[in-house]
């Protein structure tokens, strides 16, 4: 069929030619790569492979790598763009370190990833092979150039002639190839057809079903060239759970969230990477009866989900910093007037317009303090793709229990990060209850405080007897403008005080690990597999290391402070930048620190170290090792 | 405005509400501050069209004329400059079973809030929108206004004003899907109520300029005004206002079918005389809110679809 030889590596094992019986790898964990120019389908490939292998048992992760432009100029490094998918027997709880193996649409695509060693030593390199001998002598030189470079490093490189198959079936084999490819994927994992044939339906379920069909038939092709040439296989057996599973990726775990807490109303502005719930939501969200509104900017929708919130259930609205930044008079509107709020902060690489399509955890002090004047209400991060479902629900109760805004801090990597969880057992009574419209008895005041707990039960249009103005100006309990010196100081407290009972509600956190040690390592949000995996592989080599991972932000979650006194050191892993301590002109006051470990040195006076990175991507639990390594013991800021 | 069926309780229909039954705190506003006759004027529209104090909601930003929710007996929310359309759009989008009218200055809502006005117009979600427009800031102490007129003189432009002023109806009748756009003058009551009256009736979004008074900073705009009624022209039309009560003090009259806009533009651009009336109104232009399909589905019912949407991604 091929009319060239793969070409192979050294190793004499994989030189057969049309191996009659691959030879079959056996492995826990597993990482695939799969990357292309835009456009060419790399992500859907990717995409595919992970969605299947969840629904066939396995553990899976899958980060996408994105350009941050749409259409970057063709093989450029830059432009790389695809997926990384880590396949598991049991559950994966993060992208890991390195791929095992990539597919990749051009030589430049794969570079990219090889310059951010992202490959493992000896990593199985599939790449398209028409680039060889193309007609551009430009494009030659660059192969060339590509391959010097790519041969120091060890790998397997498996030249794969994807064009020239897809030819036989389609005139423009651009689009098309990434079918192909997995086609190759699904014969060297074993992938059930099956559901990689629904899927393929799926996606293409709004276009002519001959789009289907060829897509289908390139997938074949791709399996069938498979067979044929490919000497090994990946077996990555799923360790049968006895839980009915589902799997999505976190801005799609947000939006069915926001059904199943019963809000009706998201309004939003679209930002990379928060759009895509309101994609989700858009396409759902109606049939519940609920409203996506896409308004005229992030403070229009702040203020759109202020004004709905007001009259009726709880609405919210999705960001993501840049967004954050604009509807922050909002966020103060609410707080002042006790309007429950729900803001789902979907965070990327800042500041400014910074890095839109790559993960950072650099909005969490802006989200606690950024707003003007004495604001305070709850800031909570989901760590996992699973708490991306329920933390809507959460969210809303608080914002309507406490009348309070809730910012929800997610990030890039649980947005666009594909994972299987335990299927939510749906409860009605997470579904928020139609409106109050009952009589508002005599006397009662819209802000009637309770002493002990700044708790007060709001008024609602419709309610008779209950009409009063909410202002953004210092009232008093009867929402009146203040006019006198002490009723601010008053109602501060009382706003101050509902966070307080929130707070003392919570419970202490959980450690991973031993409850004493030499280090402890506190995290916040996505970053919670990569950092338990790092303790996990460092408690095997002997190392005295715990973790503990914060959900609540504002509050704080109770007893940090005792917590840290059992460790000879304490220290947060971010994605947001610090200070390295001995950097130039740095000093142990002036340093600046990650967001994290600055909360928590103020909260509990406990001098908290910190290790951060900004890389544009999900830290690495091989990265987090070293640290641990070389933390354990030391000593440390203390 | 019309009356929309509700998902809520339906109100006492018997019930009949009285002048007295909007009267909200004292009114702090200067004397002879035109915003107290656009208040009262608007307690008499509610009685007139028998609106519950409960079902209706005032939104405001901030500004003298964004106090206004707070003297008023409905419920009110007097939220921050610039941005009470958006709000006022998101209790719509929720209640649509509520009355929504809001009030702005013109730095409200046209210089700080602009980017909002222009949407709401296309939007046409069924509220009145009221521009309180004094042609200054005046709860900042007299800084130029996008409306305050060229050559004026401001604290913050001291030496006159330096542009021409924007034209509000002008704007607002630019707006693709305007559907109702009308402007009078508050110290012509008869006029300013029956033009709120007809705003409140269209189905959309109503936009009503108001010129105002404001003894304080501005007497010397609109003050002399009230003696010169030849210098206003009235917009007479079956489809707009046309109040008998009036001819006798207002001899300038011209009749303005409001369903031609081209003309509605071009009446709008000549500032010559001050026009008050019905520029235009089209009932039949698309509604945001009527786009977007609410189906009402109990607890157990919204668990039951959302299992189904869950199967989709069921391993
Ligand atoms: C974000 C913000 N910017 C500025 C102000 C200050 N401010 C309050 S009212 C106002 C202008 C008021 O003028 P206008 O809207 O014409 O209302 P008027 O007082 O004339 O009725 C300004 C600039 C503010 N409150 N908030
Ligand atoms: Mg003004």
């Amino acid at each position: 069929m091929s009319t060239r030889l793969p070409v192979v590596g050294d190793d004499p094992v994989f030189s057969a030619e049309q191996p009659s019986s691959p030879r079959v790898l056996e492995r826990a964990q597993y990482t695939v790569e799969v990357v292309s120019d835009s456009g060419e389908g790399a992500q859907s490939c990717g995409q595919i492979l992970g969605t299947v292998s969840a629904k066939m048992g396995n553990g899976v992760w899958t980060v996408e790598i994105i350009p941050a432009e749409v259409q970057p100029p063709p093989r450029n490094p830059a432009g790389a763009s695809g997926n990384r998918v880590r396949i598991g027997s049991g559950p994966v709880t993060n992208w890991g370190d390195r791929t095992d193996l990539i597919v990749a649409f051009n030589e430049q695509a794969l570079l990219a990833r090889h310059r951010l060693d992202a490959l493992e030593p000896g990593a199985v390199i599939l790449i398209e092979s028409m680039w060889q001998d193309h007609d551009d002598e430009g494009i030659r030189a660059e192969w060339s150039a590509a391959m010097e470079e790519l041969g120091a490093a060890g790998y397997r490189i498996i030249h794969v002639p994807a064009h020239e198959q897809c030819l036989a079936l389609t005139e423009n084999p651009y689009l098309g190839k990434n079918m192909f490819m997995l086609g190759i994927l699904t014969e060297l994992f074993d992938r059930d057809t099956a559901l990689i044939g629904a899927q393929i339906r799926h996606r293409f379920r709004k276009k002519d079903e001959s789009v289907a069909e060829r897509s289908i038939d390139l997938l074949e092709l791709g399996i069938a060239w498979a067979r044929e040439n490919l000497d090994f296989r990946v077996s990555v057996p799923p360790v049968p759970g006895d839980r009915d599973m589902v799997v999505m990726n976190g801005n799609q775990a947000v939006a069915l969230g926001a059904v199943a807490a019963g809000m009706e109303l998201a309004a939003m502005y679209p930002i990379t990477p928060a759009t895509s719930v309101s994609h989700q939501l858009g396409e759902m969200f109606e049939r519940f009866g609920g409203i996506v509104h896409q308004a005229e900017d992030e403070i229009a929708a702040a203020g759109v989900a202020i004004g709905a919130s007001y009259a009726g259930k709880t609405a919210f609205t999705i960001t993501s910093g840049p967004g954050l930044a604009l509807k922050t008079e909002f966020l103060g509107l609410a707080v002042m007037t006790e309007t429950p709020l729900v803001l789902v902060d979907v965070q990327r690489g800042g500041p400014s317009t910074g890095l839109p399509t790559k993960v950072e955890q650099s909005d969490l002090l802006a989200a606690i303090f950024g707003q003007p004047g004495d604001a305070p209400h709850v800031v909570l991060a989901p760590a996992t793709i699973e708490e991306c479902f329920h933390v809507m629900v959460t969210a809303r109760r608080i914002a309507e229990t406490f009348r309070a805004l809730v910012i929800v801090l997610s990030d890039a990597n649980l947005a666009t990060g594909v994972q299987p969880f335990p299927r939510p057992e749906l409860d009605q009574a997470w579904i928020a209850s139609a409106p109050d419209q009952s009589p508002v008895p005599e006397g009662k005041a819209p802000y009637a405080w309770d002493e002990q707990t700044g708790l007060s039960q709001r008024f609602i249009p419709g309610q008779p007897g209950g009409m009063f103005t909410v202002t953004g100006l210092a009232h008093d309990e009867r929402s009146k403008v203040a006019y006198t010196s002490d009723i601010n100081q008053w109602s501060s407290a009382m706003r101050s005080r509902k966070i307080a009972v929130l707070g003392q509600t919570l419970r202490p956190p959980s450690l991973n690990g031993d409850d004493a040690g030499d280090l402890l390592i506190v995290g916040w949000g996505s970053t919670k597999g990569a950092i338990e995996e790092a303790v996990a592989r460092a408690r095997d080599e002997g190392l005295s290391v715990s973790s503990l991972h914060l959900t609540f932000l504002s509050p704080l979650e109770p007893g940090l402070a005792e917590i840290f006194s059992r460790f000879q050191k304490v220290m947060t892993v971010e994605i947001n930048y610090s200070d390295e301590p001995d950097g130039p002109f740095v000093t142990h006051q002036n340093r600046r620190r990650g967001q994290l470990s600055w909360l928590l040195r103020a909260q509990t006076l406990v001098d908290v170290d910190c290790w951060t990175r900004v890389l544009g991507e999900p830290l690495r639990p091989g990265a987090i090792l070293e640290v641990i390594r070389s933390n354990c013991g030391a000593g440390g800021e203390r | 405005m019309s009356a929309v069926c509700s998902l809520f309780q339906l109100h006492d229909e018997s019930r009949e509400y009285g002048m007295g039954d909007y009267e909200g705190a004292q009114a702090r506003w200067c004397p002879g501050c035109g915003d107290h006759s656009v208040l009262s004027a608007t307690q008499r529209l509610l009685a007139r069209e028998n609106l519950p104090p409960e079902k209706t909601v005032f939104v405001s930003g901030i500004g003298c004329s964004s106090r206004f929710p707070h003297y008023i007996n409905t419920y009110g929310f007097h939220g921050v400059h610039g941005r009470a359309l958006p709000v006022a759009t998101g209790v719509k989008l929720h209640r649509p079973d509520l009355h929504v009218f809001v009030v702005m200055g013109d730095g409200d809502c046209i210089s700080i809030g602009a980017g909002h006005w222009i949407h709401a117009i296309r939007y046409n979600v069924d509220m009145v929108a009221l521009l309180l427009d004094n042609e200054i800031y005046g709860l900042t102490k007299m800084q130029t206004s996008p409306t305050t007129p060229q050559g004026y003189v401001t604290n913050t432009q001291p030496r006159g004003s330096y542009l021409p002023p924007m034209n509000p109806i002008e704007a607002t009748l630019g707006v693709t899907n305007a559907s109702f756009v009308a402007q009078t003058a508050e110290w012509v009551p008869a006029h300013m109520l029956a033009t709120m009256e007809a705003a409140y009736r269209h189905p959309g979004f109503s936009f009503v300029r108001i010129l105002q008074r404001c003894p304080h900073f501005t007497d010397d705009l609109f003050g002399e005004l009230p003696k010169h009624p030849e210098r206003v022209q009235l917009l007479v039309h079956e489809h707009g206002i046309d109040l008998e009560a009036l001819e006798g003090r207002f001899p300038n009259r011209l009749a303005h079918d409001p369903a031609d806009l081209d003309e509605a533009r071009r009446l709008a651009e000549d500032a010559s005389v001050i026009r008050l009336g019905v520029f235009f109104r089209d009932d039949s232009r698309p509604r945001y809110e009527e786009t977007r399909h609410l189906p009402a589905y109990t607890a157990p019912e919204k668990l039951e679809l959302l299992e189904r949407e869950l199967d989709r991604y069921a391993v």
